[in-house]
């Protein structure tokens, strides 16, 4: 083991690489296709300023949902959720980060301190680097990058290192059992997301998200492609760990996964990077199947693009919390089991019906219908299944209780005799 | 303002790499890998090779990285403590600085060959159909080797599975089960024989 200040040490040093890193990264992502001589000090300086307001505009966006969420549990539970501080409650979530900044931030004495330091980093920029490329309309966007989709599923694959390496560094078995729980669950959920976004790369034949956006000025492809939407948001709530997939911070087996030894400001990054993620899923599902800020059912007037774009996706998180109320969450073998047995299969056959549907040539509301078919076949095929292994167990358990039941009795007269 | 990012790409991409061989903690050596990946995208970046900067993100970031992270935290890194101190040292030695003084021969020898003045993106589009026409076989080849890969690693984890029957039995009920378990069907079959 080192000495204190060698092991701080190492940790600022990481800590600025990192920071350098994802700084130059960015910049040099943001800067892309510019010519070189207009990319000077000044348009880096313009960068800069608006990647700040990104961050706060995020962040705000984040907290919101905090409140959203709080207030929309309460009512589903018959409560009334936060109301003290603030007009309805408003500014709890202001009140509790203040609270948790001002807490000590406590460290496990046997954690491996510059890794501990550096994973809720590496969880959160990812988080707030995907929205380099987002656009929140039109025109309000940072870089609308050619290939903006991909961007979005390359980055956000970055924060399962950070979700791995804070389970690890903790010392601790939960946090680590967690750490392992999150990368399985989140690298076996990339692949359905990334078959679901693939979809709507195909039919819209484009990866830049305006232009995604803006073929779906008259039919919105949740419309088209019902399969591709389903498998999207499914395993969008599995990759920002949404109830009922919350199995790697589950608090009933894993008391909080990977976060359980983080105190304070450190906790609070995670928490807003899984808020952020959350907000960042009900943002690409609008901008992707509910035509982001493009409304398809006649003129709307004087409303203007963004107010559009973040109903939708106010409307799409309202819905994640809906399903969060109502689920319970689901087993670690079930968890995997529809992922690997439901979702993927469901993905390919969401992309192989796209490309034969292009191949061929086919008029576009055909998709809709084999999207639905495929649909119901998976859903009846799901059915059977759960009821074969429902009899199955049944029988296992009613022949258990048979032959089990003499073997439990505390061994008396009889039993010797025999 | 290029050339600028082009050097603390690079600056760090050198740094991290160091910081692999460098460092005694495998984990912090995989993070350090992690970066120099990162940065060796960066200079994609700056070379408008965006896609391949992405995949290499994708790729060697998200999959890799992890998979490495994961073997190391499932064993025990404490048993190769002192493996780096062999006497094969000054070896290993000679042998990067050969390659290192080759590779630097070659890029000085063929510097004319490389086109230094202009960078050309080339469109995302352009790339797919290289990959998927003219390249098409060479692209089916790669992904059948991956393909027996994950089919090779299958049966190894399936051989590995049968060894389950030697394993003691035990004698409670094990309750709360997923779905079933090919080791406890087997098992409550020995059971109902009376084995």
């Amino acid at each position: 083991m080192r000495s204190k200040p060698v092991q701080l040490a190492i940790a600022g040093v990481l800590f600025v690489g990192v920071g350098v890193l994802v700084a130059v990264f960015t910049l040099a992502l943001a800067l892309l296709g510019e010519p070189d001589d207009n990319v000077t000090a000044l348009t880096a300086g313009k960068l800069v300023i608006a990647l700040f307001a990104l961050l706060t505009l995020i962040t705000t966006l984040g907290i919101s949902l905090v409140w959203l969420e709080r207030k929309q549990l309460g009512r589903m539970q018959g409560r009334v959720g936060p109301t003290r501080v603030g007009p309805f409650g408003l500014l709890q979530v202001v009140a509790d980060g203040i609270k948790l900044l001002m807490k000590e931030d406590v460290s496990p004495s046997s954690s491996s301190k510059a890794i501990f330091y550096v994973a809720p980093l590496l969880v959160f920029v990812p988080s707030f680097v995907v929205w380099l490329t987002i656009p929140l309309s039109e025109d309000l966007v940072v870089r609308s990058l050619d290939l903006g989709v991909f961007f979005f599923i390359a980055v956000s694959v970055l924060s399962i290192v950070g979700l791995i390496l804070a389970g690890w560094s903790s010392n601790s078995k939960y946090a680590i059992l967690g750490g392992f729980r999150s990368a399985a669950q989140l690298v076996s959920y990339e692949i359905p997301l990334i078959l679901g976004v693939l979809s709507v790369v195909m039919v819209a034949d484009s990866m830049r998200f305006t232009d995604v956006v803006n073929a779906q000025a008259t039919v919105p492809y949740i419309a088209l492609l019902p399969l591709a939407f389903v498998v999207f948001f499914i395993s969008g709530l599995a990759e920002v760990g949404r109830t009922p997939f919350d199995i790697y911070f589950a608090e009933s087996e894993v008391v909080g996964g990977p976060f359980v030894e983080y105190s304070g400001a450190h906790w609070a990054i995670f928490f807003l990077a899984e808020y952020v993620n959350t907000f960042v899923v009900a943002a690409l599902g609008a901008l992707l199947f509910l035509g982001g800020w493009v409304w398809p059912f006649g003129d709307l007037g004087q409303v203007p693009s963004v107010a559009i774009f973040l109903g939708k996706t106010y409307f799409l998180a309202v819905v994640i919390f809906w399903v969060r109320a109502t689920l319970p969450r689901l087993r670690i073998d079930q968890l995997m089991n529809v992922g690997w047995r439901l979702l993927i299969p469901l993905g390919f056959a969401s992309v192989i019906l796209i490309a034969v549907q292009r191949f061929y040539g086919w008029p576009t509301w055909t998709l809709t219908l084999m999207s639905l078919a495929a649909l119901v076949v998976a859903a009846w095929v799901q059915m059977r299944m759960q009821r074969k292994d429902a009899v199955a167990t049944a029988q296992r358990y009613a022949q258990r209780a048979v032959e089990v039941q003499p073997s439990r009795r505390r061994p008396g007269p009889e039993s010797q005799q025999a | 303002m290029g050339l600028a990012l082009f050097y603390a790409a690079a600056f760090l991409t050198l740094l991290a790499s160091f910081g692999v061989v460098a460092t005694r903690n495998i984990v912090h050596a995989a993070l350090f890998l992690l970066a120099a990946l990162a940065g060796v995208a960066g200079l994609f970046v700056l070379l408008y090779a965006e896609f391949l900067a992405l995949v290499q993100l994708l790729i060697y970031g998200g999959a890799i990285i992890i998979v490495i992270l994961f073997a190391l935290m499932l064993t025990r890194s404490g048993e190769y403590e002192g493996e780096t101190e062999t006497r094969r040292r000054p070896f290993a030695a000679v042998a990067a600085a050969l390659l290192f003084g080759l590779m630097t021969a070659v890029f000085v020898a063929d510097a004319e060959q490389f086109n230094t003045n202009t960078r050309q993106a080339i469109p995302f589009r352009t790339l797919a159909e290289d990959l998927f026409a003219a390249w098409a076989v060479p692209f089916e080849i790669a992904s059948l080797v991956l393909l027996v890969a994950l089919i090779g690693a299958v049966v190894i984890g399936r051989a590995g599975r049968e060894e389950d029957e030697t394993l003691p039995e035990d004698d409670e009920p094990d309750d709360a089960e997923g779905p079933v378990r090919r080791g406890s069907r087997r098992r409550a079959e020995r059971r109902r024989r009376g084995v």
